[in-house]
């Protein structure tokens, strides 16, 4: 292989490089100057929190189309030393790139050969084909079935019946067939993993993990996305930390601790959001609770809560963090009313109903959900619709009696949604203004003002500054500390950046696997909140 | 005790499955029973309008296979089927010629129409079955439109068989005598049999071109293939032989008789098969004696006189029903093709599909567009059997109760098969046939009979599209998203989704 | 201030289409010399007479079920209850007995019977469209075709006395058309009917300007009727459900019971539905029976379409300005055409493809806006 200028040696023992990749969505930097550089039949780890980028730069890998319809990237991609454009998905399995998703892409109904070989399948000519192209060739099962048997074997799976249907089987086996058929792909020289133990039981896992060394064997290099940091000790030859968009460091796993890689991930600059001169401290009581959850189960699809067990204190601001889909966005939505709940959650001492609608609502319990289009706003009614809406059904607020209807009162309405949109400084012409039509921030906002608009005791928010700009943010945050301080309101705070719990809250419980793995204080150590949100016990940590 | 248990299970299951097509079954049985007619005269009826009508309906399977639902737009087909016989009417042709001309006409607008339908539905995934309803109501405007008021109207037509007297608009009755009537029907069995001897014989020739030409390789299937259409056009010249095929109508009795043997032959082969060439164990033996049994059975039932009576009663002509089994044949190949398999992928899951590489848009068009041809091809069969050409009312009723009768049949929104179709097509007319004479024993009053199986046709789609609706419904309650990210676009969510419907 | 691309945007091409064709047609029947209060008249009262129903589509639109293809029911049960109404006048003699007042009471007795049996079957309706969400639209198109089937059965077997209901010679079944002219036909909107059969302190009720007819009596009970239904989707009930239709996952977050506000909702449509085809019947002088309800539905939804509602919003503007192109098309086009081309049944064809093209056009709208 020939060294171009301004390439080292090195760059020839790489089956993949990616090199200073930077990409801007909507000019906020995601990535910036990011490195990846893998090995052939090596398992590297792509390790980092949500947010750090892990997606984006496998987005950009796999030619997917969002990143070309937002402006596209900055940097170079090379296989084997040579520099390739990967414009689409296609392209990308031609250069020998799989991936196996997260969220499987199976037809239950078909069985497992024809789920093998979706998309590819072998056909033979006929006379017909000949002329009109080969959309009319007779499909060849007998030999695709014997591809996918080899398929099978290959990965140890010689209990999966090539001719089974694919419905019905255990998610394990579903995740299997995934990674035959990426096996499948003649010329495959990387495969990528995202979150594939996710889903996963235990022994499922490790059955997987076993398929990669099989695989890495055959001398095809795995890029292992996860946030396990068990499963990366144990398997991975390499890993790469991401933070921030930004690349922390490339490391043979023999040379790091799991501790270090806890801190990587999480250290940095605290820049605090919120002044201290606001964090007036306060005596908090043990015995004042104002929320409590008992054995709290929350069924939702992606983000299950699975018994939770954790005291609020009256005039707290209680933070929970934690990794996506461990389990923290659950709890706000069961208390929503959103998905169904088990186990108990007492407001004030009370226990609530959660299987009533708007029980939470009438007990003085307000919130923000994490999804402001989808839950949070009537996109397409007025600003003040929005934020009176709760208040107008709840507590018959903005109503005047005439007969027996209860009919919109609109000075009121109106005079209220003015003194909210100066509170927040919501940018907008005027209380009738579409809601759909302001920006993100300015949506959270009109979100907040419905929440507050209940004179909530309690208020639970779930990310609340989600893709707004630092002013807004700055802003969201210091009202709640407000709030809380002035009020009295306890506030409980959901939200994956850590720095943002880490600023005003005065506890914070880290989610995994469902459950509160550890209540931590701001001040803990970077290495103990990484520790936590991989699931690892300090213990563990080698 | 477990076999017994589970063959309890399974009756049950098999009752539940089918349960929309053994409750209208018991109708139809009470209706037949009711109305005292003869039935001689209700199996007439019934062959007769299996023949014209079956075609339409098989045209309804690719679409549901595709994952486009029931096609409420085959109205369209049907349209340019119409327009093609007006243009051969006007122009004074008929007979078979007459035929082939039409359906030279039909084809291409066919495929026109069937390829805008194709572009609307693309337009509005989810939401296909109303579009094709609404959309044919909308052709159906247009074409009264062409027929009421450019024809006869805004372009003058000087025919007073076809146009309304005082010149303006297609007359609303058109009758088909003389010309198209019955051009199909009346083709006989020793000029199908000459006809598709030639095709085949022109088939291996270019078959022996191409593999000259090295581009196809011929195989012992070939010649076997032309060897047995080269005996069939041999024997045709026996003089006995050469008569019984010289007419165009073979009575149900005939028909039963030959369709047995072909199944019978085609049993036996497979036996020698399993026995001979693969040599599989003589257990799997026990299902074809069986069949052979039956058939057996089925022959000797024929003997009973009053069955005998009947089935010596019908006619049926033939090349319709050549048709049909050809089309029954065509949706099985189908489905043994890239296109097929493309079509059931693209059915299941439309992003599992396109994230596989499929065209899921173009595959969804070219679905289209075979039905709506064929639909067409199936209206032509309809009115040259039919005789009388309705104008303005031919065309809205068949996607009404074309679909009706597959549902009835046992088809769902998302699953339909050619067995289902023409057991669908049988159970819907005979309660077609029967209701308004059983209406008449039961109320007085025959008109409540025709109500009756109007009532029936519209309560099974209801009935049908709700069932859907509900499992679909079950499916795919929407999850607040968790989360996604908002500003920044995630990685598409490429979910494992049913087919979704509005 | 909205640029004009933003209006144009918002309004859509077929409206726009269908507005400038409606000009066009009001013009050239004006050059033609037909008398433009006799047209006026015409148009005001095919306005009002399928106002209500139209008006119909309001609360199922609101409450999220889409276009309410479904109304067949309402209007059937609304059928009923005038059938029964009438069958008891005639029983009881109530024109003899009680003069002036008899259509009056046969009325009010038809819009009871209406509306009660329409409260029920709107409900039922209601549940069975709350299990298929997603497919409400055709369910409801097949249902509502399964019903006016049913009812055909229904009217063939009802043995009334009344001989303007029953056909004459057979002991059983109703006719096609039944005329309300012995009835509350034209109680509110008929001059003729008005100045003859009502004592003079009601003759406000309809009378003639010249050539223009008021029909001052349709006009209150239908404004009222408006007005009610606005005033309800500015009570906390009506937000709610409108709420409900928007986004189910906000109104349910928000402590309340979208699916029971669907069935309201349903109901409420259904019970317009039964009060729409009695102020129909009564203006047109008629009622119609077996199939001549079964595409009301789709011209229902298409005027409020046309009036530039969506699949998903509807206000009560949509209503008015849509019924008043819609019918204000048909009613020109048919003299129009008459002198033009000399074709009677243009309008009925126009009718077809407008009311269709229109609801093709919204449904693209929202689904293409889905993707």
């Amino acid at each position: 292989m020939k060294i171009r200028e301004g390439e080292t040696a090195l760059d020839d023992q790489y089956l993949l490089s990616m090199k200073n990749i930077s990409k801007e969505y909507f000019g906020n930097r995601v990535l910036k100057g990011v490195n990846l550089n893998v090995k052939p039949g090596e398992i590297h780890a792509l390790v980092g929190e949500n947010g750090a980028g892990k997606t984006t730069l496998m987005n950009i890998l796999f030619g997917m189309p969002v990143i070309y319809s937002t402006g596209g990237f900055e940097g170079e991609i090379q296989i084997n030393g040579e520099s390739i454009s990967i414009d689409s998905p296609h392209t990308a399995m031609n250069c020998g790139i799989g991936m196996v998703h997260q969220e499987f892409m199976l037809i239950p109904e078909f069985n497992v050969t024809e789920n093998i070989k979706l998309g590819r399948e072998i056909g033979e000519p006929t006379a017909l084909s000949k002329i009109f192209g080969n959309l009319l060739e007779k499909m060849n099962w007998t030999q695709m079935s014997k591809e996918a048997r080899k398929a099978l074997d290959s990965i140890g799976m010689m209990n999966i019946d090539e001719y089974a249907k694919v419905a019905g089987m255990p998610i394990g086996y579903k995740q299997f067939i995934e990674i035959a058929r990426e096996i499948d792909k003649t010329g495959i020289k990387l495969l990528v993993f995202d979150e594939p133990t996710a889903v996963l039981t235990e022994g499922e896992a490790d059955r997987l993990l076993e398929i990669m060394r099989l695989i890495a064997k055959k001398g095809i290099a795995i890029i292992f996305i996860t946030h396990r940091l068990t499963e990366v000790m144990a398997v991975a030859d390499s890993m790469t930390i991401l933070r921030d968009g930004e690349f922390v460091v490339r490391k043979d796993v023999k040379d790091i601790t799991l501790t270090k890689i806890a801190e990587l991930m999480i250290g940095r600059q605290i820049d605090k959001l919120v002044d201290d001169s606001l964090l007036a401290s306060r005596d908090l009581s043990d015995n004042k609770i104002a929320l409590e959850f008992k054995d709290y189960h929350v069924d939702m699809p992606g983000e299950r809560v699975k018994g939770m067990n954790i005291k609020i204190r009256e005039g707290e601001i209680f933070g929970f963090g934690g990794l996506a889909g461990q389990g923290k966005i659950g709890i706000v939505n069961g208390i929503i009313g959103l998905f169904d709940t088990q186990g108990d959650v007492f407001a004030f001492g009370k226990r609530l109903d959660l299987s009533k609608l708007g029980e939470a609502l009438r007990n003085n319990i307000a919130f923000v959900s994490e999804d402001r289009r989808g839950v949070g706003l009537l996109l397409g009614e007025s600003v003040e619709r929005n934020i009176t809406f709760t208040a107008m059904q709840i507590k018959d607020q903005f109503l005047r009696r005439i007969g027996p209807m209860k009919i919109l009162d609109k000075a009121k309405a109106d005079q209220h949604t003015r003194e909210m949109i100066k509170l927040f400084d919501i940018r907008c012409t005027g209380p009738s203004q579409t809601a759909g039509s302001l920006s993100g921030g300015n949506q959270q906002k009109v979100c907040l003002a419905r929440a507050i608009t209940m004179d909530p005791k309690i208020l639970i928010v779930s990310e609340p500054t989600r893709g707004i700009d630092i002013g807004a943010k700055k802003l969201v945050l210091e009202y709640l500390t407000k709030i809380n301080r002035e009020q009295g309101t306890t506030i409980v705070m959901i939200s994956s950046e850590l720095v943002e719990l880490r600023s005003l809250c005065d506890r914070i419980a880290i989610v995994s696997e469902g459950k509160v793995f550890s209540v931590m204080k701001p001040d803990d150590s970077d290495a103990a909140f990484g520790l936590a949100m991989a699931g690892v016990r300090e213990e563990e940590a080698v | 005790m477990n076999q017994k248990t589970d063959f309890f299970k399974k009756a049950g299951s098999f009752l539940f499955d089918n349960k929309v097509m053994i409750a209208f079954a018991a109708i139809c049985l009470a209706a037949i029973l009711l109305s005292g007619s003869p039935m001689t005269f209700i199996v007439d009826g019934v062959f007769t309008r299996i023949t014209r009508n079956t075609f339409t309906v098989l045209a309804l399977i690719i679409p549901v296979l595709a994952g486009l639902g029931l096609n409420f737009g085959i109205v369209i087909g049907a349209i340019a089927a119409q327009i093609a016989v007006f243009c051969v009417v006007y122009w004074g042709l008929g007979g078979f010629g007459g035929m082939l001309l039409s359906v030279l006409i039909a084809t291409p607008l066919a495929v026109l129409f069937g390829y805008l339908v194709g572009k609307l539905f693309n337009r509005m995934k989810g939401a296909e079955m109303i579009a094709g309803l609404i959309l044919g109501y909308f052709a159906d405007g247009l074409y009264q439109l062409l027929f009421l008021v450019i024809i006869g109207g805004v372009i003058p037509v000087d025919n007073p068989k076809l146009i309304i007297s005082g010149g303006m608009g297609v007359k609303n009755t058109i009758d088909l005598t003389g010309n198209l009537k019955y051009a199909i029907d009346s083709v006989r069995m020793v000029d199908i049999v000459t006809v598709v001897f030639y095709v085949v014989l022109a088939v291996t020739l270019i078959k022996i071109i191409l593999h000259l030409l090295k581009k196809y390789q011929l195989n012992k299937g070939d010649f076997i293939f032309f060897g047995i259409f080269g005996l069939l056009f041999g024997i045709s010249y026996i003089p006995e032989i050469e008569k019984f095929l010289s007419t165009d109508r073979l009575i149900l009795l005939d028909a039963l008789t030959a369709v047995l043997i072909v199944l019978a032959i085609l049993e036996l082969i497979k036996i020698i098969k399993s026995i001979w060439i693969n040599k599989e164990p003589l257990k799997t033996l026990v299902k074809p004696i069986v069949t052979l049994l039956v058939y057996g059975l089925i022959y000797a039932l024929t003997f009973i006189p009053e069955i005998e009576e009947v089935l010596s009663y019908v006619k049926l002509p033939v090349l319709p029903f050549l048709l049909i089994a050809g089309l029954c044949w065509f949706n099985q190949k189908i489905l043994s093709t890239r296109l097929g398999q493309n079509m059931r992928t693209v059915g299941q899951s439309q992003s599992v599909a396109m994230a596989s590489g499929i065209d899921v848009d173009k595959t969804r068009v070219i679905a289209m567009i075979i039905s709506t041809v064929l639909a067409s091809w199936g209206q032509l069969i309809f009115l040259q059997n039919i005789g009388t050409f309705s104008t303005y009312g031919a065309h809205t009723q068949i996607a009404q109760f074309a679909i009706a009768a597959l549902l009835v049949g046992g088809a769902s929104v998302q699953k339909a098969t050619n067995k289902q179709a023409i057991i669908g097509v049988i159970l819907f007319h005979t309660l077609f046939i029967v209701a308004p004479e059983a209406g008449k024993q039961l109320f007085d009053n025959a008109q409540i009979g025709e109500y009756f199986r109007v009532f029936v046709s519209y309560g099974v789609i209801a009935l049908s599209l709700a069932m859907h609706a509900w499992t679909q419904f079950k499916k795919e309650v929407q999850p607040p998203t968790g989360g996604a990210d908002l500003e920044i676009p995630a990685l598409p969510a490429v979910t494992v989704k049913q087919q979704t419907l509005k | 201030m909205k640029t004009i691309k933003e209006i144009y945007e918002s309004i859509g091409l077929p409206r726009l289409i269908i507005g400038l064709f409606f000009i066009c047609l009001v013009v050239v029947s004006i050059i033609l010399g037909f008398s433009p209060a006799a047209l006026f008249s015409d148009v005001v009262r095919r306005w009002l007479m399928y106002g209500t129903l139209v008006l119909a589509m309001v609360p199922g639109i609101q409450s999220g079920i889409g276009l309410n293809f479904g109304v067949s029911l309402g209007i059937s049960a609304g059928l009923l209850g005038s059938v029964f109404a009438m069958e008891i006048s005639f029983l009881r003699n109530w024109n003899e007995v009680l003069g002036a007042g008899a259509p009056w009471l046969t009325l009010l007795l038809a819009l009871i019977f209406g509306i009660i049996m329409a409260t029920i079957l709107g409900t039922l309706y209601g549940l069975l469209l709350n299990r298929v969400k997603g497919s409400e639209m055709t369910v409801s198109t097949y249902v509502g075709f399964s019903v006016i089937a049913f009812m055909n059965i229904v009217w063939l077997s009802l043995a009334f006395k009344n001989g303007e209901l029953s056909w004459p010679l057979q002991g059983q079944g109703l006719r096609n058309t039944a005329s309300l002219s012995g009835s509350f036909g034209g109680l509110l909107s008929n001059p003729d009917v008005v100045q003859s059969t009502q004592p003079a302190w009601l003759h406000w009720l309809a009378f003639k300007i010249g050539d223009f007819t008021l029909p001052l009596g349709l006009i209150l009970v239908f404004a009222l009727l408006c007005f009610f239904v606005w005033l309800f989707f500015r009570s906390k009930m009506g937000i709610a459900m409108s709420g409900a239709g928007e986004n189910q996952l906000f109104t349910t977050s928000s402590g309340i019971d979208v699916d029971r506000m669907r069935i309201l909702g349903t109901a409420i449509s259904t019970v317009l539905g039964a009060v729409g085809i009695i102020l129909y019947a009564q203006t047109y002088g008629f009622l119609q029976l077996y199939n001549a309800p079964l595409m009301m539905g789709f011209a229902s939804a298409a005027s409020i379409l046309i009036g530039g509602a969506s699949v998903r919003r509807a206000k009560i503007s949509h209503v008015l300005i849509g019924t008043l192109l819609f019918q204000g098309i048909l009613v020109t086009a048919l003299p129009v055409a008459n002198e033009v081309i000399k074709i009677g049944t243009l309008p009925e064809v126009l009718r077809i493809i407008i009311s269709n093209g229109i609801i093709l056009y919204a449904l693209s709208k929202t689904k293409g806006g889905n993707q």
